[in-house]
């Protein structure tokens, strides 16, 4: 049924339908909505799930792990601070392949202090293991956390998925949202049975020492299955597809990109932005594209190269940076085409939108603008007079 | 794909730490043994067992050679030994 909600109200909608047995979490902006509206269901009893109060983001991500090493599906959120502090115990809830869902409302990260959106926080926990998908809309955000679970806790894979949703712009934005009906969500996600769980009468560890004998094997079977998934999770988004209605490739999405002759590379929300101008550009016969980014990890690195090996200029939009390096997408799409013989002229990069700086249609316009036979790194939108050279 | 990922419990017994020893081990000479027990309580491994007195014994494919127990003997009748010599 169509509904008019905030993006918060959606995800937290959506996750009931996916039915957790445990939720444990902790308030941060742009978070706190998803689980205060999640605590009001298990409250009035329209959830049954134990919500486990936390004094921290480690408590949280540590009550999931263990949650979900006795066999529950659980579920927790968190955005920037509060995702560095899980650090350490997000690195180990993928180590023991655990397939915890977690919603992250992207934030920037402090210093200095700033509640508003970019995505440096799930990206800089790009190598921990887990599964990382960005939503565009609202709409993408529930499917995408139905999906999480599916995939996640299929048995060949058995990993963390992070479903990333620009903070603000998606978790307070108000759009109309096509719930899906429990029935569907029924019959789309079975319920979750462990391959593994820690039981009295089973007595077994988890995560234990694991010496020079024994880690590296642990490491390569994560990136093993990561090359799974890109082959998972279009089959599970197709099943998604004749449940729902609606079509993801769940890897990539090419929005005008055949026969472009530029063509922007974006994760999340910025993508819808991008499409604007897309089309106005190609009312002007402009020829050119957007290429969405919705699995960061796994890398799609070959859908990558076949989506662009034919345009001529490419410039990735990052929300991120690497400080003192390159912006971690577009190195990455770089990555994809050295050595190929058929690749980009051009791949620039642009960082924008950093502590929830407006990317607005000009920002957009400026970095097609930009995609030319000289090869940028540039930040978009900066304010020059704000920058000294030495310090007063 | 997995890893090594869950462990059943008695596992450590699958790790011989035998291997990990060196230079000396220990010789249990079952002469002078007044049956104490000190030598099984402070051994590391859990690897030395005994009955009564001049019973005491250790399993080389656990013992790490630390001397523990030969230190600890009050009647000297553990020695450590070049590994290697006749046990």
């Amino acid at each position: 049924m169509k509904e008019f909600l905030e993006g918060s109200r959606a995800v937290a909608e959506a996750v009931k339908l996916c039915k957790p047995g445990v939720i444990s979490a902790y308030p941060i902006t742009p978070q706190t909505h998803i689980v205060e509206e999640l605590a009001q269901f298990v409250a009035d009893g329209a959830l049954n799930s134990q919500f486990v109060n936390v004094e921290s983001e480690h408590s949280a991500a540590s009550v999931v792990l263990g949650s979900t090493a006795t066999g529950v599906r659980s579920y927790t959120a968190t955005s920037s601070q509060g995702l560095f502090y899980m650090a350490e115990v997000v690195f180990n809830i993928a180590g023991m392949r655990l397939p915890v869902v977690m919603t992250c409302a992207n934030r920037a990260i402090s210093a200095p202090i700033n509640i508003w959106n970019d995505q440096q926080d799930s990206v800089s926990l790009r190598d921990a293991g887990w599964i990382q998908l960005y939503a565009e809309d609202n709409q993408e955000v529930v499917d995408l956390h139905l999906m999480a679970y599916r995939l996640g806790e299929d048995k060949s894979v058995m990993l963390p998925v992070m479903v990333c949703m620009d903070g603000f712009i998606l978790t307070h934005g108000i759009e109309t949202v096509d719930m899906p009906t429990q029935e569907q969500a029924d019959k789309f996600l079975p319920p979750y049975h462990a391959l593994y769980k820690l039981d009295v009468d089973n007595p077994m560890t988890l995560g234990p020492l694991a010496d020079p004998d024994y880690y590296i094997e642990t490491r390569y079977a994560i990136q093993e299955t990561h090359k799974h998934v890109l082959t998972l999770l279009p089959k599970i988004t197709a099943e998604f597809s004749k449940v729902f209605g609606r079509t993801y490739n769940g890897l990539i999405e090419e929005y005008r990109v055949k026969d472009a002759e530029r063509v922007i590379v974006a994760m999340g929300s910025v993508c819808g932005t991008v499409k604007d101008v897309v089309d106005e550009l190609r009312d002007k016969g402009k020829k050119v594209g957007l290429l969405k980014i919705v699995s960061y990890r796994p890398f799609p690195a070959q859908q990558i190269y076949e989506a662009l090996k034919a345009i001529p200029k490419v410039g990735v939009l990052d929300k991120a940076v690497s400080l003192g390096s390159f912006a971690p997408l577009s190195a990455e799409i770089k990555a994809v085409f050295f050595g190929k013989k058929k690749k980009p002229e051009v791949i620039s990069s642009f960082v924008a939108g950093l502590g929830g700086r407006d990317i607005t249609k000009n920002s957009v316009r400026e970095m097609f603008s930009m995609l030319t036979a000289k090869e940028r790194s540039e930040f978009i939108d900066l304010k020059p007079e704000l920058l000294k050279d030495t310090y007063e | 794909m997995f890893g090594p990922l869950v462990v059943k419990s008695g596992s450590s017994k699958k790790n011989k730490t035998g291997s990990w020893r060196v230079e000396l081990k220990p010789k249990f000479l079952q002469k002078d043994c007044i049956g104490c027990k000190l030598c099984v309580l402070v051994c590391p491994e859990g690897c030395v067992e005994g009955a009564e007195k001049n019973t005491y014994h250790c399993d080389y494919s656990y013992c790490k050679g630390c001397g523990d127990c030969a230190l600890i003997c009050p009647k000297k009748d553990i020695l450590m030994i070049k590994e290697g010599e006749k046990e």
